[in-house]
């Protein structure tokens, strides 16, 4: 096989791993959307966050210390223990559940019935707080997330691929992980969403907030249930884009990544967001590869915008998005 | 006491349209004009030019366009940062292209680039709506971004990648450059700033005005009445980008005078005008100044209460910065989201029945 094509296969794959895990951030976004007609854009901003609490909580770091040492002119930095991943993990998902009881108690419940836009905008807002409090609270620095995740280069692929074709692809063992989780992750969403008593309050609540309001299902506690599934979203997210690049600012640019794969898939499909995520994730790479060298490289940052925008113009509602029904 | 329409009569439609109705808003209006015209410039020194005046005046004017596009017309746009960076780079093109031309032609003219490229970016918005279109914006910001960052042809091909500002006159007064006196900034941005609040309060509540509200309370209703959409909607995207362009080419040429153009107009510029707009209120020329005024002075004085007198680390007081900027927004959001110019508005009401309300 020619070279050209071999190297296209592999920045295929690299772009389908890229896009498995563009697919978990958008994830997040269509659950609030289903649930609650909110476009959150505070969501990379909270698998910053939860990277951020779980790299905190494992090493043992007092929260908010530098803000208190600044006012009290103490000296604390550290608690001095080094928790296990799972237990670390688990006290995430606490400080996670309580962020959404948060958002839920003082944000999102004084704008219910508001524009949509302005949601929206609350959010953005809801994001440059939350990025605050991240930073006062585990400080702004590049960490280290390392829970046990394997990482390197999959030999057995590369094997494999090098007795087929005489050249061994690159795949990392960290992305083939990642999609097995995503899969895992969307099925169980999916089940939850189907077969459990919340699953279905959830997705009544999607339906028509009145009607299942009058059945008797708590809007209220709907709604801290989904800000804190798409927390466990985020936080997962968190760990595998933690673990790839360490955790940093630039992790809650990833919410930008995954606007444009919401668009192509349609904000209120789960599978939507999964074969969006890997067309962008395969799209963008083999742009990047094929026209790139072209027009000076560096296209990763606006080809799927491009795309998704050229896309909806012909599609306003996405691939697998409900029809958009307008009345006056 | 102060603030009374009574006694205030209007005897020919002229008088009923004018812009300040009430007499004591005019008289303020023309006082506000006469000091920043004629007392500033006098008492201004460098720090307060640049820290606060200059910046202030050249976001008001992005405001402004913003404001109209997003608070008027309905169409949120996170890619001002975009439409500001073609702003400044037209202006550098124009500049090094025709040094003898005035500086207020270049301006001008930079902000009519800007109106052509926001048409060509707000045509999707015929068939997008909503954050749909919001996002589709961020299309705009990044892919313009990475365009005037990649072609050497913006930049005239230097080494660095940077614009940075040749020394311009007006009236055989500097003002680009680093050796032009504070005061010649200022009046030249005020100058742009009076025209841009002039124009835009008249747009707005001319037959332009009406269409674009029409469109942002409804566009289908507005649709069936008789509102042409794509002329309602790109004339939005085309005044509210010229305004945003002469905001960018100011911005470059006489705030900045050298510029990279993702760190100067990033995202993150796109947030800071749409935060301006909303915390200022949408849908109000007043509020773009005070929503600019705002963000503008808020991280000046956080840094002095912080810095200077608490004495914390400068991260400290930048981090503490954005959770105080995103608690503003959330609580605006709740609280009042139309913003300070509400506010404004509630206080005249309060004060205009002062000292008998009944």
């Amino acid at each position: 096989m020619p070279d050209q094509l071999l190297y296209a296969m592999e920045v295929t794959l690299n772009g389908l791993m890229a896009g498995v895990l563009y697919a978990l951030v958008a994830l997040g976004f269509v659950l609030i959307y289903k649930a609650s007609g909110i476009f959150n854009y505070a969501q990379g901003v909270m698998a910053l966050f939860a990277a951020m609490t779980l790299v905190g909580i494992t090493e043992g770091q007092v929260p908010f210390s530098h803000l208190i040492n600044a006012i009290f002119g103490t000296e604390i930095h550290n608690f001095g223990w080094q928790l296990p991943g799972l237990v670390a993990i688990l006290l995430t998902m606490v400080v996670m559940v309580g962020l959404a009881w948060c958002v839920q108690q003082f944000v999102m419940r004084h704008l219910v019935g508001q524009a949509p836009i302005i949601l929206f905008m609350a959010t953005i807002g809801l994001a440059y707080f939350l990025e605050g409090v991240s930073d006062l609270m585990w400080g702004s620095e590049i960490r280290k997330l390392d829970i046990g995740l394997p990482q390197g280069i999959n030999e057995t692929l590369d094997r494999v691929t090098y007795d087929l074709f005489g050249y061994g692809f690159f795949i990392d063992n960290l992305d083939v992980v990642a999609s097995v989780i995503a899969a895992l992750l969307v099925i169980a969403l999916v089940a939850f969403s189907q077969y459990t008593k919340q699953g279905r309050a959830m997705r009544a609540v999607a339906d028509d907030h009145q009607a299942a309001l009058s059945v008797g299902i708590s809007l209220n506690f709907i709604w801290v249930m989904v800000w804190s599934v798409a927390g466990f979203v985020a936080l997962v997210a968190g760990i595998m884009w933690g673990t790839k690049s360490g955790v940093q600012f630039s992790l809650s640019l990833i919410a930008l990544k995954a606007l444009p794969v919401l668009m192509l898939g349609g904000f209120t499909s789960i599978p939507g967001a999964i074969v969006g995520g890997l067309i962008i994730g395969v799209g963008e790479k083999l742009f990047d590869f094929m026209i790139g060298p072209m027009v000076g490289g560096a296209t990763e940052n606006w080809f799927a915008y491009v795309l998704a925008l050229v896309f909806l113009v012909f599609r306003p509602q996405g691939l697998f998005g409900e029809k958009i029904i307008e009345r006056v | 006491m102060f603030y009374r329409e009574a006694g205030d009569f209007k005897t020919s439609y002229q008088q009923d349209s004018q812009t300040f109705p009430i007499r004591f808003d005019r008289y303020r209006y023309y006082v506000v004009l006469a000091v920043a015209f004629g007392v500033v410039p006098f008492l201004i020194n460098d720090y307060w030019a640049n820290a606060i005046l200059v910046p202030f005046l050249i976001y008001a004017i992005a405001a402004i366009g913003l404001n109209i596009l997003t608070g008027y017309c309905g169409q949120v746009s996170l890619g001002t940062g975009g439409f500001m960076a073609v702003g400044a780079y037209a202006c550098y093109k124009l500049m090094t292209a025709f040094p003898e031309v005035s500086m207020f032609i270049h301006v001008i003219l930079a902000g009519g680039i800007t109106a052509a490229v926001g048409v060509l970016f707000g045509l999707p918005s015929l068939r997008i709506k909503g954050f749909y279109l919001a996002v589709a914006t961020l299309a705009a910001q990044f892919f313009l971004v990475w365009l005037l960052n990649r072609v050497p042809w913006f930049y005239n091909y230097s080494a660095s990648g940077q614009i940075s500002a040749p020394e311009r006159e007006v009236f055989g007064i500097m003002i680009t450059g680093a050796n032009a006196p504070s005061w010649a900034v200022y009046l030249f941005c005020l100058i742009f700033l009076s025209l841009a609040g002039i124009l835009a309060r008249n747009l707005t509540r001319g037959t332009m005005g009406r269409r674009w509200m029409a469109i942002r309370d409804m566009d289908i209703a507005a649709e069936i009445i008789g509102v042409n959409p794509l002329t309602a909607k790109l004339t939005a995207f085309a005044v509210s980008s010229f305004f945003v362009g002469i905001s960018g080419a100011l911005f470059f040429s006489v705030y900045l005078g050298a510029v990279e153009v993702g760190e100067a107009f990033g995202i993150q510029k796109s947030f800071l005008v749409l935060f301006m707009v909303i915390i200022g209120g949408l849908g109000s020329i007043f509020g773009a100044f005070a929503g600019a005024a705002f963000l503008v002075v808020l991280p000046v004085a956080l840094k002095l209460v912080g810095v200077d007198v608490l004495g914390w680390a400068t991260d400290i007081v930048a981090h503490l910065q954005l959770v105080i900027v995103g608690g503003l927004i959330i609580t605006f959001l709740v609280l009042e989201p139309h913003g300070l110019a509400q506010l404004w508005r509630v206080a005249k009401e309060k004060l205009r029945l002062w000292p008998f309300p009944y």
